[in-house]
């Protein structure tokens, strides 16, 4: 019994011993995509969101990018800036990924940024606006596929003078997203001739409007212009509702104030006109089948905002890894393909602009009966100004 | 130092709705300071039973398509929750360390955010003001108060006077407090003292589950909305003294006029500007000047 255990031992010791090789060459014909997104806590469902899009679009390319086979790695990030740092060395050093994809949260976003910038490691970005990624701190081997949190918002404010409204208030949480997107909004209001008579702040995450709404109220704008999103959103939607507000001082938003949530909103959000790059409702026939695809691969759950960049982040890599042949040994070559694809998306066409962001069309939007339903195109495609970025 | 003051009316709606915050402060925080002061036991995820609260709300409005009654059924429920809890797992841990406590609840918060999740979903939802007080008053020509905020105010002071007189006039308020004071020789005298736990308790997790359900249809239904709460039931346990009940109105009151206050008032000092910059820390700024001058807060015992 002894010896045979030994034998036994022995023989799959020489088995293991002899294994990483094999393991290592198979791994070697197949791309290793780093998911690093949040799989737990507030944002779960974005990261479960903009994964089903990328493998959605994955397998719409048979199942290969560029004739290699594809594996995924996937890590929870959490949404958890200090976390973040070590997750993405994990990608990049112990796992060894091709590309590394993420994340939803902006602070998660920068650390991984820093990663790849200084380990030169392939970064798509399929949600975080954070303007620094693709403008004072962009790199050749940085690409985002959402958005920056300037472009849905500048906008908004040549909307808002179309309608009439001279002055606005701006309101939002002290936060990097909610400052960004202000000074989107302010550039594009002063720029069509409006006046900001007060930027008002709360920090992050407080949602005792009261005391703000009151102000709004004195101060008497023309119209208020906002950035919030998810719980926060529907709050500020129904307490700006509920001090009589809505039909008095017009609100207006970027999109992500009534995206996922106007259920919740419900009647409080009838009419609201929001800025953004995609619509659920948009009409176009790449729109519809990508929907419906996805409706069909992700177990009857509807895609939104993030699927499609998650989507489109995949239909990004199938293009251009065809163009290198699945080859990336050669970057310059990578970078250009990537550089150079006109991705077909559900949101429109779009590429990149010089420093790796969407150019891309914004829609103006109204909430109608629970639906963002497309009222025109605010402004045709966008190129945020990536001010700081040597690309 | 530059000044930007405040019309008159304007101050006077900020002035109503501070003290409509601190009410309903003082309702979620009414229950912890209570379990904190008598039962001496530290109770981390009271904010969780808030959340747990205003998803019963939710859940039990659409059932019933009456929130009044989805409150009623909500209380009895979260009653029978403190009360098994407390039989499960907090009497254990009266001869402990606080350490113990804090790791235990802090291990509920977990578990109650998971069984939430699995129970009701991640989604944010909406709690539909009832008819009878979805009116709002006109104030100015551009704004108006909704009745429900008033309500919910009227609620919190009805609350307030309950409790107090309860816990001072009342034969069981009696009990509680001789409890608090010193257990063995309440109980030598012959009173119950585990029934009075088991009691202050589920009243403890009852109040917090009360909170966020009548909280819901004005701050909506979301995950993680407890830990938003706990933090700030923390400093005003604190500011009022641990255990007076009193204490927490006057701390829930004091925070909802300096956090109102710290977000509108425009406030420079040698061209720096300080409010509304720094709103996010007023309350905290509070909490440290309160400890510095009586480190047992307002209304609190003296260590003797």
């Amino acid at each position: 019994m002894h010896d045979d255990t030994r034998r036994r031992l022995m023989l799959a010791s020489a088995a293991a011993l002899a294994l990483p090789p094999l393991v290592a060459r198979a791994q070697g014909t197949k791309l290793r995509l780093g998911l690093m997104l949040p799989y737990t806590g507030t944002y779960a469902q974005l990261g479960v969101a903009i994964e089903n899009g990328l493998k959605l679009a994955v397998a719409q390319a048979g199942g290969k990018l560029g004739g290699r086979e594809v594996e995924f790695v996937r890590v929870d990030d959490e949404s958890d800036p200090a976390k973040a740092t070590d997750n993405v060395n994990r990608l990049v050093t112990r796992d060894k990924v091709d590309v590394l994809i993420g994340s939803v949260h902006s602070g998660v976003v920068m650390a991984m940024v820093k990663v790849a910038r200084e380990t030169d490691t392939l970064l798509i970005i399929p949600n975080a606006g954070a303007g620094a990624a693709t403008g004072a701190l962009c790199a050749p081997n940085i690409f985002r596929t959402s958005f920056s949190n300037w472009q849905p918002a500048y906008p908004l404010g040549k909307v808002m003078i179309e309608r009439g409204h001279r002055t606005a208030v701006f309101i939002s949480w002290k936060y990097a997203a909610g400052e960004e997107a202000a000074a989107g909004f302010k550039e594009g209001f002063t720029a069509a001739g409006g006046k900001i008579v007060k930027e008002l702040y709360l920090p992050f995450p407080n949602v005792e409007f009261q005391a703000l709404l009151t102000q709004i109220a004195s101060l008497k704008p023309d119209a208020v212009s906002c950035f919030f999103s998810g719980a926060g959103a529907v709050k500020f939607v129904k307490d700006y509702a509920a001090a009589g507000l809505k039909d008095k001082i017009p609100l207006y938003g970027v999109g992500f104030l009534t995206e996922g949530v106007l259920h919740a909103q419900g009647d409080d959000a009838e009419g609201l006109l929001t800025t953004l790059h995609y619509a659920d409702s948009l009409d176009n026939p790449r729109n519809k089948a990508f929907r419906a695809a996805y409706t069909k691969a992700s177990n009857n759950m509807e895609p939104d905002v993030f699927a499609v960049q998650g989507y489109d982040t995949g239909l990004l890599l199938a293009q251009a890894l065809d163009k290198v042949k699945g080859d990336l040994s050669n970057r310059a070559a990578v970078v250009a393909a990537l550089e150079n694809a006109v991705v077909d998306s559900p949101r429109g066409p779009w590429k990149m602009s010089r420093a790796h962001n969407p150019i891309q069309d914004i829609y103006l939007r109204r909430a109608e009966k629970g639906v963002n339903k497309v009222v025109g195109v605010a402004w045709k495609a966008l190129e945020d100004p990536a001010r700081g970025c040597k690309l | 130092m530059r000044w930007l003051a405040l019309p008159f009316d304007t101050f006077a709606i900020q002035l109503l709705n501070a003290v409509q915050y601190g009410l309903l402060l003082f309702l979620v925080a009414s229950g912890l300071t209570l379990v904190f002061g008598i039962m001496g036991v530290i109770n981390l995820a009271h904010g969780s039973f808030y959340m747990i609260g205003a998803y019963l709300a939710w859940s039990l409005a659409e059932h019933f398509g009456n929130l009044g009654i989805a409150i009623v059924v909500g209380v009895a429920l979260s009653l029978l929750i403190g009360a098994a809890l407390e039989w499960l797992f907090i009497r254990r841990l009266y001869d402990r360390d606080h350490l113990y406590q804090v790791l235990l609840t802090y291990g509920l918060i977990l578990i109650v955010e998971e069984l939430r999740s699995i129970v009701w979903g991640d989604d944010v939802h909406a709690v539909p003001v009832p008819d009878w007080l979805a009116a709002s008053i006109p104030l100015t020509d551009t704004l108006s108060y909704p009745v429900y905020r008033l309500w919910i105010s009227g609620v919190c002071i009805a609350l307030a006077i309950a409790m107090a007189f309860v816990i001072q006039r009342t034969r069981i308020g009696m009990t509680i407090r001789a409890g608090a004071s010193n257990r063995e020789m309440a109980q030598s005298l012959g009173i119950d003292i585990r029934f009075v736990q088991l009691v202050v308790f589920a009243v403890g997790i009852a109040l917090a589950a009360f909170a966020g359900m009548i909280a819901a249809p004005v701050s909506s239904v979301f995950p993680g909305m407890g830990n938003q709460v706990i933090i700030i039931c923390f400093v005003v346990v604190v500011i009022g003294g641990i255990g007076s009940v009193k204490g927490a109105l006057v701390a829930a009151l004091l925070i909802g006029l300096v956090d109102t206050f710290g977000k509108v008032l425009e406030l420079e000092v040698a061209g720096i500007p300080v409010l509304p910059e720094l709103a996010g820390m007023s309350v905290y700024v509070l909490m440290a000047i309160v400890l510095l001058w009586r480190p047992e807060g307002l209304f609190g015992k003296r260590a003797p």
